[in-house]
């Protein structure tokens, strides 16, 4: 096989392990403030969390831009102190991946620790814990499934990540061309038996991961 | 010593407005499905928060609006049985007895563990999950667990109402042991005339969110305190009423 091929793959998964760790971290802590504690504009926060499943790629990529470009509202602090930019790195396309594949992980674990029966958390207070020993001991352990699920969906999602990856990290060869783009660009220059194995090796893991996350949760979206 | 309480709580569908006290004794609050007796035990554990009252226990207060006191249900230190089991499924027999104690203080807690076992008897199914085992036995699990870190008062929502007939025997048993041994109060809730008969030191009636009155069972039962109180004795007694109306 090729090694540009190769390089591609690698980085691929470097790419959404990295973006799933922190979609793992993140997800569970939004998850459970969402299910767990009632506060105004809680529906806002998580529809503000969801919309990148529904946006275009691009418009997620946009955002990004506006938000994490070398002139953008972050960007521009991290630019003057640093002189460095996220954006057309390996980081901006784990950066984008994250922003997408998070809605999968909220809406997963979510519906976990909602499904909890609120009796055994008070149990737990009753009994004297804190919120945070109940959480460890009797949310978690009884929301691992779910978790889990959420985890291997937002690392599927992570992997097959175009859009806003193309708009953040560009395609460039040996340094952001993660394996979608990789197929975009073999298409596009008609090079079809190497796109033929990337789509099939491409379809093969995706569907080993979706079985994978319906064996640990029946109800997945 | 013992346990005073007073709470009012208007949830706009429902308003609870009760009073009473007792000592380390068995105070059956007795009524109707409805009638605001769980609501009281969630009030007293911290669970739902009162508008008005107070909640003081062995001098200690839990709960006082009028001083702005209102101690966490973590810190109120109420064994609490649930209406419906609640065992934690994915401990074992004896990781639910021990997750019923604290680990600031780690002294002694394996011995602990084994002497509610034993109370209990509970030792040959400590490995057990809570799916593994009856009705019965999961609610002396629940009752080890409320009672192991030595709480202040034990509050039992209809604790055997999922029993049947000889088991009830035998969980009431139980419960009249407990309070001789763990020297505590206990309040139990219940719409069975026979357990609120058989086992109440004092009984507080409960009638659409009022305490009716308060007083043993004989009391209760045999010279109601107001008309109202006897017919709805004998409206839903009836067989009660032909004891009294001579």
């Amino acid at each position: 096989m090729d090694s540009s091929i190769i390089f591609s793959l690698r980085l691929s998964f470097q790419v959404a392990l990295i973006s799933t760790l922190f979609v793992a971290a993140v997800g569970i802590w939004v998850s459970y403030v969402l299910a767990r504690k009632d506060f105004r504009g809680r529906e806002l926060v998580d529809i503000l969390f969801t919309l990148p499943l529904v946006l275009p790629p691009t418009v997620t990529g946009y955002y990004l831009i506006v938000l994490f470009g070398r002139n953008g509202i972050l960007g521009s602090y991290l630019y003057d102190l640093t002189g460095w930019s996220i954006m057309f790195t390996w980081y901006a396309a784990a950066l984008a991946s994250f922003v997408v594949s998070l809605p999968l992980m909220i809406k997963t674990t979510r519906a976990a620790f909602e499904s909890i029966d609120r009796n055994l958390i008070d149990a737990s207070y009753t009994l004297g814990h804190s919120e945070f020993v109940t959480f460890l001991r009797v949310v978690l352990p009884l929301a691992k499934k779910g978790i889990i699920a959420g985890a291997i969906l937002s690392f599927a999602r992570a992997l097959g990540e175009f859009g806003a990856t193309l708009m953040v990290a560009g395609n460039i060869p040996g340094k952001t061309n993660t394996m979608p783009i990789t197929i975009y660009s073999l298409a596009n220059s008609g090079e079809w038996s190497q796109a033929n194995f990337l789509v099939i090796f491409f379809t093969v893991m995706s569907a080993l991961f979706l079985f994978a996350a319906n064996r640990f949760s029946k109800r997945i979206l | 010593m013992g346990l005073t309480v007073k709470l009012r709580k208007d949830t706009g569908k429902f308003l609870l407005d009760v009073v009473w006290e007792m000592g380390n004794e068995i105070l059956v609050l007795f009524g109707h499905s409805g009638s605001g007796k769980s609501m009281t035990l969630q009030l007293m554990a911290g669970l739902m928060e009162p508008d008005e009252g107070y909640i003081n226990s062995n001098g200690r207060v839990f709960y006082d609006n009028a001083k702005g006191i209102n101690i966490r249900p973590q810190e109120r230190r109420f064994g609490y049985a649930f209406q419906d089991r609640v065992l934690f499924p994915h401990m074992t027999v004896r990781e639910n007895i021990f997750y019923g104690l604290l680990r600031s203080k780690r002294d002694g807690r394996e011995e602990k563990v084994r002497h509610m076992l034993e109370v209990f008897h509970l030792e040959e199914i400590e490995n057990k999950r809570p799916s593994e085992i009856s009705g019965g036995q999961k609610q002396r699990v629940t009752l080890a667990r409320a009672l192991i870190g030595r709480p202040e008062a034990l509050l039992l929502d209809e604790p055997f109402s999922a029993l049947d007939n000889t088991l009830r025997i035998e969980m009431r048993q139980l419960v009249m042991r407990i309070k001789k041994e763990f020297d505590i109060p206990i309040v139990l809730v219940t719409h069975d005339i026979l357990e609120a008969y058989t086992m109440a030191d004092k009984v507080a009636l409960y009638v659409g969110g009022l305490v009716a009155q308060t007083g043993t069972p004989g009391e209760i039962f045999y010279t109601p305190s107001s008309p109202d109180v006897d017919f709805y004795l004998a409206l839903n007694f009836p067989f009660l009423a032909n004891q009294y109306q001579k």
